[in-house]
Protein backbone atom coordinates (compact mmCIF):
# COMPACT_ATOMS: atom_id res chain seq x y z
CA UNK A 1 0.00 0.00 0.00
CA UNK A 2 0.99 3.59 -0.70
CA UNK A 3 2.40 5.66 2.11
CA UNK A 4 1.42 9.15 1.73
CA UNK A 5 2.94 12.12 2.89
CA UNK A 6 1.39 14.30 6.36
CA UNK A 7 2.13 17.64 6.87
CA UNK A 8 1.58 18.15 10.64
CA UNK A 9 1.99 20.67 12.80
CA UNK A 10 2.85 19.00 16.85
CA UNK A 11 3.34 21.27 19.48
CA UNK A 12 4.53 24.65 16.94
CA UNK A 13 6.76 21.98 15.22
CA UNK A 14 6.22 21.12 11.71
CA UNK A 15 6.56 17.73 10.62
CA UNK A 16 6.25 16.58 6.89
CA UNK A 17 6.38 12.23 7.46
CA UNK A 18 5.39 9.62 5.08
CA UNK A 19 3.13 7.08 6.72
CA UNK A 20 0.86 4.09 5.63
CA UNK A 21 -2.71 5.63 5.64
CA UNK A 22 -4.09 3.25 8.87
CA UNK A 23 -1.90 5.00 11.40
CA UNK A 24 -3.88 6.31 13.91
CA UNK A 25 -2.57 9.53 15.64
CA UNK A 26 -1.24 7.97 18.79
CA UNK A 27 0.87 6.07 16.85
CA UNK A 28 2.40 8.52 14.66
CA UNK A 29 2.72 10.93 18.31
CA UNK A 30 4.17 8.29 19.91
CA UNK A 31 6.23 5.84 17.06
CA UNK A 32 6.71 8.36 14.83
CA UNK A 33 7.57 11.79 16.60
CA UNK A 34 8.40 9.77 20.57
CA UNK A 35 5.85 12.08 22.01
CA UNK A 36 5.49 9.05 24.58
CA UNK A 37 3.38 11.75 26.88
CA UNK A 38 0.04 10.62 24.85
CA UNK A 39 -0.93 7.28 26.66
CA UNK A 40 -3.03 4.67 24.81
CA UNK A 41 -4.98 2.36 27.23
CA UNK A 42 -8.04 1.09 25.78
CA UNK A 43 -7.23 1.59 21.75
CA UNK A 44 -10.93 1.97 21.54
CA UNK A 45 -12.21 5.31 22.27
CA UNK A 46 -13.21 4.07 26.07
CA UNK A 47 -10.51 6.03 28.63
CA UNK A 48 -9.88 9.06 26.97
CA UNK A 49 -6.01 8.39 27.99
CA UNK A 50 -4.78 9.21 24.65
CA UNK A 51 -6.41 12.52 24.22
CA UNK A 52 -4.77 15.30 22.54
CA UNK A 53 -6.01 18.98 21.23
CA UNK A 54 -6.36 18.93 17.69
CA UNK A 55 -6.75 22.41 15.96
CA UNK A 56 -7.76 23.70 19.65
CA UNK A 57 -10.15 20.83 20.34
CA UNK A 58 -9.83 17.85 22.13
CA UNK A 59 -10.38 14.38 20.25
CA UNK A 60 -8.63 10.66 20.99
CA UNK A 61 -5.93 10.20 19.27
CA UNK A 62 -6.45 6.17 19.36
CA UNK A 63 -9.81 6.83 17.19
CA UNK A 64 -8.79 9.60 14.10
CA UNK A 65 -6.38 8.19 11.37
CA UNK A 66 -2.99 10.33 11.62
CA UNK A 67 -3.72 11.73 7.73
CA UNK A 68 -7.15 13.23 9.27
CA UNK A 69 -4.93 15.31 10.52
CA UNK A 70 -3.17 16.54 7.53
CA UNK A 71 -1.96 20.63 7.80
CA UNK A 72 -3.57 20.48 11.47
CA UNK A 73 -2.43 21.55 14.78
CA UNK A 74 -1.68 18.94 16.98
CA UNK A 75 -0.88 20.06 20.79
CA UNK A 76 -0.18 17.67 23.54
CA UNK A 77 0.82 17.14 27.38
CA UNK A 78 4.74 17.90 26.20
CA UNK A 79 3.66 21.27 25.36
CA UNK A 80 1.89 22.18 28.57
CA UNK A 81 5.12 22.95 30.65
CA UNK A 82 7.48 25.52 29.24
CA UNK A 83 11.34 23.49 29.82
CA UNK A 84 10.89 22.94 34.04
CA UNK A 85 8.63 25.30 34.36
CA UNK A 86 4.71 23.35 34.68
CA UNK A 87 1.55 25.33 34.05
CA UNK A 88 -0.94 25.64 36.09
CA UNK A 89 -2.57 22.97 35.97
CA UNK A 90 0.11 20.61 35.85
CA UNK A 91 1.34 22.74 39.17
CA UNK A 92 -2.36 22.28 40.51
CA UNK A 93 -2.33 18.70 39.93
CA UNK A 94 0.74 17.91 42.11
CA UNK A 95 -0.45 20.30 44.69
CA UNK A 96 -3.68 18.03 44.62
CA UNK A 97 -2.68 14.82 44.62
CA UNK A 98 -4.63 14.15 41.27
CA UNK A 99 -2.85 11.16 40.61
CA UNK A 100 -1.77 8.00 41.59
CA UNK A 101 -0.46 6.02 38.79
CA UNK A 102 -0.20 8.76 36.61
CA UNK A 103 -1.96 7.00 33.32
CA UNK A 104 -4.74 9.26 32.92
CA UNK A 105 -3.07 12.67 33.89
CA UNK A 106 -1.99 13.53 30.40
CA UNK A 107 -5.52 12.98 29.04
CA UNK A 108 -6.65 14.72 32.01
CA UNK A 109 -4.76 17.34 31.19
CA UNK A 110 -5.85 17.94 27.84
CA UNK A 111 -9.44 17.87 28.51
CA UNK A 112 -8.79 20.22 31.80
CA UNK A 113 -7.03 22.72 29.22
CA UNK A 114 -9.44 22.71 26.67
CA UNK A 115 -12.37 22.90 28.88
CA UNK A 116 -10.56 26.05 30.65
CA UNK A 117 -9.59 27.45 27.38
CA UNK A 118 -13.34 27.17 26.53
CA UNK A 119 -15.07 28.39 29.92
CA UNK A 120 -12.33 30.02 31.97
CA UNK A 121 -14.88 30.34 35.00
CA UNK A 122 -16.88 26.54 34.65
CA UNK A 123 -18.44 24.79 37.93
CA UNK A 124 -18.49 21.93 39.25
CA UNK A 125 -20.60 20.72 37.06
CA UNK A 126 -19.24 22.12 34.03
CA UNK A 127 -15.69 20.23 35.41
CA UNK A 128 -17.08 16.78 35.81
CA UNK A 129 -18.35 17.07 32.25
CA UNK A 130 -15.46 18.48 31.13
CA UNK A 131 -13.54 15.42 31.92
CA UNK A 132 -16.06 12.88 31.62
CA UNK A 133 -14.51 11.04 28.32
CA UNK A 134 -11.53 10.44 31.01
CA UNK A 135 -11.63 7.48 33.07
CA UNK A 136 -9.16 7.41 36.30
CA UNK A 137 -9.19 4.07 37.85
CA UNK A 138 -7.19 5.34 40.82
CA UNK A 139 -7.69 9.11 42.42
CA UNK A 140 -11.89 8.79 42.63
CA UNK A 141 -12.06 11.53 40.63
CA UNK A 142 -12.38 14.37 43.80
CA UNK A 143 -8.30 15.23 43.75
CA UNK A 144 -8.80 16.26 39.61
CA UNK A 145 -11.56 18.30 39.90
CA UNK A 146 -10.53 19.68 43.05
CA UNK A 147 -7.00 20.65 41.11
CA UNK A 148 -9.22 22.23 37.71
CA UNK A 149 -11.26 23.76 40.48
CA UNK A 150 -7.73 25.67 41.96
CA UNK A 151 -6.78 27.26 38.60
CA UNK A 152 -10.23 28.13 37.71
CA UNK A 153 -10.58 29.89 41.08
CA UNK A 154 -6.95 31.70 39.75
CA UNK A 155 -5.01 29.70 42.24
CA UNK A 156 -2.27 29.79 39.98
CA UNK A 157 -2.73 33.16 37.91
CA UNK A 158 1.23 34.35 37.82
CA UNK A 159 2.18 30.97 36.65
CA UNK A 160 0.16 30.42 33.46
CA UNK B 1 -5.01 -4.12 13.53
CA UNK B 2 -6.52 -2.30 11.41
CA UNK B 3 -5.62 -4.10 7.67
CA UNK B 4 -3.75 -1.76 4.35
CA UNK B 5 -6.00 0.20 2.43
CA UNK B 6 -5.47 3.16 0.19
CA UNK B 7 -6.32 6.69 0.90
CA UNK B 8 -8.45 9.10 -0.82
CA UNK B 9 -9.77 12.51 0.49
CA UNK B 10 -12.39 14.15 -1.43
CA UNK B 11 -13.21 17.97 -1.37
CA UNK B 12 -15.96 18.29 -2.83
CA UNK B 13 -19.28 16.24 -3.30
CA UNK B 14 -18.80 15.43 -6.95
CA UNK B 15 -15.21 14.68 -6.19
CA UNK B 16 -16.63 12.33 -3.70
CA UNK B 17 -18.96 10.92 -5.55
CA UNK B 18 -16.86 10.28 -8.45
CA UNK B 19 -14.49 8.26 -6.69
CA UNK B 20 -17.00 6.40 -4.80
CA UNK B 21 -18.30 5.47 -8.32
CA UNK B 22 -14.89 4.47 -9.38
CA UNK B 23 -14.32 2.01 -6.92
CA UNK B 24 -17.70 0.77 -6.14
CA UNK B 25 -17.81 -2.70 -4.42
CA UNK B 26 -14.18 -1.71 -2.82
CA UNK B 27 -14.61 1.19 -0.42
CA UNK B 28 -15.68 2.35 2.70
CA UNK B 29 -16.58 6.01 3.11
CA UNK B 30 -15.19 7.62 6.36
CA UNK B 31 -16.35 10.75 8.09
CA UNK B 32 -14.90 11.35 12.22
CA UNK B 33 -14.22 7.15 12.22
CA UNK B 34 -15.55 7.08 15.55
CA UNK B 35 -17.69 4.12 14.54
CA UNK B 36 -16.00 3.03 11.79
CA UNK B 37 -12.23 2.56 13.08
CA UNK B 38 -13.76 0.16 15.83
CA UNK B 39 -14.80 -1.98 13.01
CA UNK B 40 -11.93 -1.83 11.01
CA UNK B 41 -9.77 -2.65 13.95
CA UNK B 42 -11.45 -5.39 15.14
CA UNK B 43 -11.34 -6.76 11.17
CA UNK B 44 -14.68 -6.79 10.65
CA UNK B 45 -14.67 -4.18 8.11
CA UNK B 46 -11.67 -4.36 5.56
CA UNK B 47 -11.95 -1.80 2.63
CA UNK B 48 -9.51 -1.58 -0.71
CA UNK B 49 -10.18 1.96 -0.54
CA UNK B 50 -11.34 4.78 2.49
CA UNK B 51 -12.84 7.90 0.74
CA UNK B 52 -12.12 10.98 3.69
CA UNK B 53 -14.92 13.06 3.31
CA UNK B 54 -14.76 14.62 6.59
CA UNK B 55 -13.50 18.42 4.63
CA UNK B 56 -15.65 17.93 1.91
CA UNK B 57 -16.83 22.04 1.43
CA UNK B 58 -19.97 22.61 2.54
CA UNK B 59 -21.34 19.62 4.13
CA UNK B 60 -20.72 20.76 7.72
CA UNK B 61 -23.70 23.41 7.81
CA UNK B 62 -26.58 24.05 9.94
CA UNK B 63 -29.21 25.89 8.20
CA UNK B 64 -32.59 26.95 9.89
CA UNK B 65 -35.42 29.51 8.26
CA UNK B 66 -38.60 29.60 9.28
CA UNK B 67 -39.70 28.10 5.79
CA UNK B 68 -37.56 25.26 5.13
CA UNK B 69 -36.99 24.30 9.11
CA UNK B 70 -33.56 22.98 9.89
CA UNK B 71 -30.84 21.33 7.36
CA UNK B 72 -27.93 20.04 9.15
CA UNK B 73 -24.94 19.19 6.58
CA UNK B 74 -23.84 15.16 7.02
CA UNK B 75 -20.70 16.29 8.10
CA UNK B 76 -21.57 18.28 10.82
CA UNK B 77 -20.32 17.29 14.66
CA UNK B 78 -22.19 16.31 17.60
CA UNK B 79 -20.14 18.72 19.14
CA UNK B 80 -21.21 21.85 16.51
CA UNK B 81 -24.82 21.13 17.18
CA UNK B 82 -24.32 21.32 20.72
CA UNK B 83 -23.05 24.29 20.76
CA UNK B 84 -25.27 25.89 17.76
CA UNK B 85 -27.69 28.87 19.25
CA UNK B 86 -29.86 27.81 15.86
CA UNK B 87 -30.29 24.62 17.50
CA UNK B 88 -30.84 25.60 21.08
CA UNK B 89 -33.39 28.16 20.22
CA UNK B 90 -35.67 26.00 17.88
CA UNK B 91 -34.98 22.22 18.57
CA UNK B 92 -34.04 22.00 22.28
CA UNK B 93 -34.32 18.34 22.67
CA UNK B 94 -31.05 17.95 20.39
CA UNK B 95 -29.10 20.02 22.51
CA UNK B 96 -30.19 17.33 25.55
CA UNK B 97 -29.44 14.62 22.92
CA UNK B 98 -25.86 15.54 22.29
CA UNK B 99 -24.99 16.52 25.85
CA UNK B 100 -25.87 12.55 26.52
CA UNK B 101 -24.04 11.59 23.80
CA UNK B 102 -20.93 9.61 24.20
CA UNK B 103 -17.60 12.01 25.21
CA UNK B 104 -17.24 15.74 24.13
CA UNK B 105 -13.88 14.06 22.54
CA UNK B 106 -16.31 11.70 20.40
CA UNK B 107 -18.46 14.91 19.76
CA UNK B 108 -16.06 17.01 18.69
CA UNK B 109 -14.99 14.25 15.96
CA UNK B 110 -18.10 12.25 15.31
CA UNK B 111 -20.22 13.50 12.84
CA UNK B 112 -24.15 13.27 12.41
CA UNK B 113 -24.34 11.81 9.13
CA UNK B 114 -21.69 8.94 10.12
CA UNK B 115 -24.07 7.99 12.97
CA UNK B 116 -26.92 7.65 10.83
CA UNK B 117 -25.03 6.11 8.13
CA UNK B 118 -23.51 3.52 10.83
CA UNK B 119 -27.41 2.50 11.72
CA UNK B 120 -27.12 1.38 14.95
CA UNK B 121 -30.40 0.78 16.32
CA UNK B 122 -29.04 2.54 19.63
CA UNK B 123 -27.90 5.23 18.49
CA UNK B 124 -29.51 8.52 19.32
CA UNK B 125 -29.94 11.02 16.47
CA UNK B 126 -32.42 8.17 15.02
CA UNK B 127 -35.06 8.58 17.29
CA UNK B 128 -34.72 12.08 17.46
CA UNK B 129 -35.04 13.01 14.11
CA UNK B 130 -37.81 10.63 13.53
CA UNK B 131 -39.72 12.08 16.47
CA UNK B 132 -39.01 15.35 14.57
CA UNK B 133 -40.16 14.34 11.20
CA UNK B 134 -37.07 13.93 9.83
CA UNK B 135 -36.16 13.55 5.96
CA UNK B 136 -32.49 12.47 4.65
CA UNK B 137 -31.39 13.72 1.31
CA UNK B 138 -28.56 11.33 -0.47
CA UNK B 139 -26.79 11.54 -3.73
CA UNK B 140 -24.80 9.19 -6.11
CA UNK B 141 -23.76 10.37 -9.97
CA UNK B 142 -26.89 10.41 -11.17
CA UNK B 143 -29.55 11.59 -8.93
CA UNK B 144 -30.21 13.27 -5.48
CA UNK B 145 -33.10 11.76 -3.64
CA UNK B 146 -34.65 12.43 -0.23
CA UNK B 147 -36.29 10.14 1.96
CA UNK B 148 -38.25 9.93 5.35
CA UNK B 149 -35.49 8.94 7.97
CA UNK B 150 -37.77 6.19 9.11
CA UNK B 151 -37.65 4.70 6.11
CA UNK B 152 -33.74 4.83 5.80
CA UNK B 153 -33.21 2.33 8.46
CA UNK B 154 -33.31 -1.26 7.37
CA UNK B 155 -31.65 -3.58 9.76
CA UNK B 156 -28.68 -4.05 12.03
CA UNK B 157 -26.20 -1.46 10.93
CA UNK B 158 -28.32 -1.77 7.41
CA UNK B 159 -29.77 1.76 5.81
CA UNK B 160 -31.37 2.59 2.69
CA UNK B 161 -27.70 3.97 1.68
CA UNK B 162 -26.69 1.64 -1.84
CA UNK B 163 -23.34 1.09 -3.60
CA UNK B 164 -21.90 4.83 -4.84
CA UNK B 165 -24.52 7.03 -2.60
CA UNK B 166 -23.10 9.76 -0.20
CA UNK B 167 -25.51 10.86 2.89
CA UNK B 168 -25.72 14.93 2.08
CA UNK B 169 -28.41 16.10 4.92
CA UNK B 170 -31.49 15.55 7.61
CA UNK B 171 -33.94 18.32 6.71
CA UNK B 172 -36.40 18.73 9.78
CA UNK B 173 -39.74 20.80 9.08
CA UNK B 174 -40.86 23.95 11.55
CA UNK B 175 -42.80 21.86 14.26
CA UNK B 176 -46.58 22.68 13.88
CA UNK B 177 -47.98 24.98 16.71
CA UNK B 178 -48.56 23.45 19.93
CA UNK B 179 -45.83 20.62 19.72
CA UNK B 180 -42.73 19.69 21.76
CA UNK B 181 -40.47 17.14 21.30
CA UNK B 182 -38.70 14.88 24.11
CA UNK B 183 -36.36 12.45 24.40
CA UNK B 184 -34.52 10.47 27.27
CA UNK B 185 -32.61 7.39 26.80
CA UNK B 186 -31.82 4.70 30.08
CA UNK B 187 -28.37 3.25 30.17
CA UNK B 188 -26.14 2.64 33.44
CA UNK B 189 -23.46 4.52 32.50
CA UNK B 190 -23.90 8.36 31.59
CA UNK B 191 -23.49 8.57 27.84
CA UNK B 192 -22.86 5.74 27.26
CA UNK B 193 -25.15 4.29 24.47
CA UNK B 194 -28.65 3.43 25.29
CA UNK B 195 -29.74 -0.11 27.02
CA UNK B 196 -33.68 1.40 25.33
CA UNK B 197 -34.45 5.12 24.45
CA UNK B 198 -37.66 6.53 23.97
CA UNK B 199 -38.36 10.26 22.04
CA UNK B 200 -41.84 11.26 21.68
CA UNK B 201 -43.36 14.27 19.83
CA UNK B 202 -47.10 15.78 20.62
CA UNK B 203 -48.39 18.15 18.96
CA UNK B 204 -51.99 19.57 20.74
CA UNK B 205 -55.04 21.12 19.06
CA UNK B 206 -55.23 24.93 19.47
CA UNK B 207 -56.42 24.87 23.00
CA UNK B 208 -54.11 22.47 24.15
CA UNK B 209 -56.69 20.31 25.60
CA UNK B 210 -56.63 17.43 23.11
CA UNK B 211 -53.61 15.72 21.09
CA UNK B 212 -54.25 16.20 17.30
CA UNK B 213 -50.81 13.92 16.55
CA UNK B 214 -48.21 12.07 18.01
CA UNK B 215 -44.97 10.21 17.93
CA UNK B 216 -43.51 7.85 19.87
CA UNK B 217 -40.23 6.70 18.96
CA UNK B 218 -38.35 3.76 20.07
CA UNK B 219 -34.86 3.45 20.06
CA UNK B 220 -32.64 0.18 20.58
CA UNK B 221 -35.53 -1.84 21.27
CA UNK B 222 -35.71 -3.24 17.45
CA UNK B 223 -33.36 -3.58 14.73
CA UNK B 224 -33.96 -0.02 13.60
CA UNK B 225 -35.63 2.88 15.80
CA UNK B 226 -38.96 2.11 15.56
CA UNK B 227 -41.98 4.39 15.58
CA UNK B 228 -44.42 2.23 18.07
CA UNK B 229 -47.46 3.60 15.58
CA UNK B 230 -50.60 1.43 17.59
CA UNK B 231 -49.73 3.91 20.42
CA UNK B 232 -49.30 7.00 18.33
CA UNK B 233 -52.81 6.30 17.12
CA UNK B 234 -54.18 5.81 20.31
CA UNK B 235 -53.46 9.03 21.50
CA UNK B 236 -54.89 11.00 18.82
CA UNK B 237 -57.62 12.76 19.58
CA UNK B 238 -58.04 11.94 23.13
CA UNK B 239 -57.20 13.90 26.21
CA UNK B 240 -54.68 12.67 28.64
CA UNK B 241 -55.43 11.09 32.00
CA UNK B 242 -53.13 8.23 33.72
CA UNK B 243 -55.65 5.61 32.43
CA UNK B 244 -54.85 6.18 28.64
CA UNK B 245 -50.64 6.95 29.50
CA UNK B 246 -50.97 3.37 30.67
CA UNK B 247 -52.46 1.85 27.77
CA UNK B 248 -50.47 3.52 25.28
CA UNK B 249 -47.07 2.83 27.23
CA UNK B 250 -48.22 -0.72 27.44
CA UNK B 251 -48.75 -0.50 23.84
CA UNK B 252 -45.40 0.81 22.97
CA UNK B 253 -43.95 -2.28 24.94
CA UNK B 254 -45.28 -4.51 22.88
CA UNK B 255 -44.77 -2.94 19.73
CA UNK B 256 -41.07 -2.98 20.78
CA UNK B 257 -39.11 -6.31 19.15
CA UNK B 258 -35.97 -5.95 21.20
CA UNK B 259 -32.96 -8.49 21.83
CA UNK B 260 -31.37 -10.15 24.99
CA UNK B 261 -26.95 -9.07 25.22
CA UNK B 262 -24.95 -8.44 27.93
CA UNK B 263 -27.01 -5.57 29.13
CA UNK B 264 -30.41 -6.82 29.67
CA UNK B 265 -32.85 -9.38 28.50
CA UNK B 266 -35.55 -9.08 26.01
CA UNK B 267 -38.45 -8.88 28.89
CA UNK B 268 -36.28 -5.99 30.76
CA UNK B 269 -35.82 -3.77 27.78
CA UNK B 270 -39.73 -4.32 27.22
CA UNK B 271 -40.35 -3.55 31.10
CA UNK B 272 -37.77 -0.05 30.58
CA UNK B 273 -39.94 0.63 27.08
CA UNK B 274 -43.34 0.91 28.89
CA UNK B 275 -41.44 2.90 31.74
CA UNK B 276 -39.97 5.72 29.42
CA UNK B 277 -42.77 5.69 26.71
CA UNK B 278 -44.81 6.90 29.83
CA UNK B 279 -42.97 9.38 31.11
CA UNK B 280 -42.08 10.50 27.59
CA UNK B 281 -45.38 11.14 26.30
CA UNK B 282 -46.69 12.68 29.66
CA UNK B 283 -43.63 14.94 29.87
CA UNK B 284 -44.15 16.11 25.62
CA UNK B 285 -47.40 16.35 26.50
CA UNK B 286 -47.26 19.25 29.40
CA UNK B 287 -44.28 21.07 27.61
CA UNK B 288 -46.93 21.23 24.71
CA UNK B 289 -49.41 23.00 26.33
CA UNK B 290 -46.74 25.79 27.10
CA UNK B 291 -45.57 26.05 23.77
CA UNK B 292 -46.42 28.42 20.98
C1 LIG C 1 -16.85 5.65 23.14
C2 LIG C 1 -17.99 5.91 22.21
C3 LIG C 1 -19.24 6.20 22.73
C4 LIG C 1 -20.33 6.46 21.89
N1 LIG C 1 -21.53 6.76 22.44
C5 LIG C 1 -22.58 7.05 21.63
C6 LIG C 1 -23.86 7.39 22.18
O1 LIG C 1 -24.05 7.49 23.38
N2 LIG C 1 -24.88 7.64 21.31
C7 LIG C 1 -24.73 7.57 19.96
O2 LIG C 1 -25.67 7.81 19.23
N3 LIG C 1 -23.52 7.25 19.42
C8 LIG C 1 -22.46 6.99 20.22
N4 LIG C 1 -21.26 6.65 19.66
C9 LIG C 1 -21.17 6.50 18.20
C10 LIG C 1 -20.57 7.65 17.49
O3 LIG C 1 -20.61 8.86 18.17
C11 LIG C 1 -21.26 7.89 16.17
O4 LIG C 1 -21.61 6.75 15.55
C12 LIG C 1 -20.43 8.78 15.34
O5 LIG C 1 -21.09 10.01 15.35
C13 LIG C 1 -20.22 8.33 13.93
O6 LIG C 1 -19.82 9.43 13.16
P1 LIG C 1 -18.46 9.41 12.37
O7 LIG C 1 -18.42 10.64 11.57
O8 LIG C 1 -17.35 9.16 13.30
O9 LIG C 1 -18.72 8.15 11.41
P2 LIG C 1 -17.70 7.11 10.81
O10 LIG C 1 -17.21 6.22 11.88
O11 LIG C 1 -16.70 7.78 9.96
O12 LIG C 1 -18.70 6.31 9.86
C14 LIG C 1 -19.71 5.46 10.36
C15 LIG C 1 -20.37 4.73 9.19
O13 LIG C 1 -21.09 5.62 8.37
C16 LIG C 1 -20.60 5.66 7.04
N5 LIG C 1 -20.67 7.06 6.62
C17 LIG C 1 -20.18 8.13 7.34
N6 LIG C 1 -20.57 9.28 6.76
C18 LIG C 1 -21.29 8.96 5.65
C19 LIG C 1 -21.97 9.73 4.65
N7 LIG C 1 -22.01 11.06 4.67
N8 LIG C 1 -22.62 9.07 3.65
C20 LIG C 1 -22.62 7.70 3.63
N9 LIG C 1 -22.01 6.92 4.56
C21 LIG C 1 -21.36 7.55 5.56
C22 LIG C 1 -19.22 5.05 7.10
O14 LIG C 1 -18.88 4.42 5.90
C23 LIG C 1 -19.39 4.06 8.24
O15 LIG C 1 -19.98 2.89 7.78
C24 LIG C 1 -20.15 6.40 20.49
C25 LIG C 1 -18.88 6.12 19.96
C26 LIG C 1 -17.80 5.89 20.80
C27 LIG C 1 -16.47 5.60 20.20
S1 LIG D 1 -6.59 4.86 24.31
FE1 LIG D 1 -7.78 6.25 23.23
S2 LIG D 1 -9.57 6.35 24.37
FE2 LIG D 1 -8.47 4.79 25.40
S1 LIG E 1 -4.03 8.13 38.30
FE1 LIG E 1 -4.08 6.07 37.71
S2 LIG E 1 -5.60 6.10 36.19
FE2 LIG E 1 -5.73 8.05 36.96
Amino acid sequence: MKKTLLNITVNDETFELYIKPKKLLVEVLRDELGLTGTKRGCNTGACGACTVLLNGVTVKSCSVLAVQAEGAEVTTVEHLADGAKLSALQLSFLDQGAYQCGFCTSGMLMSATALLNEEPKPTREDIKEGIHGNICRCTGYNSIIRAIEAVAEGKYREKR
Amino acid sequence: MIRDFNYLRASTVKEALDLLEQHKDDYKIICGGQSLLILMRQGLVAPEYLIDIKNIKGLNTINFDRKNGLRIGATTTHRAVEKSPLIKKHYSVLLDMEENLASIQTRNWGTVGGNLAHGDPAGDPGPVFIALNAAVKMANKERERTLPLEEFFIDYFETALEEGELLLEVQMPIPPPKTATVYEKFNIIKNELGIVSVAASITLDENGLSCKDARVVLGAAAPTPKRAKKAEQMLVGQTLDEKLLDKVSEKASQEADPIADIHATEAYRRSMVKALAGKMVKKAWEQAKTSA
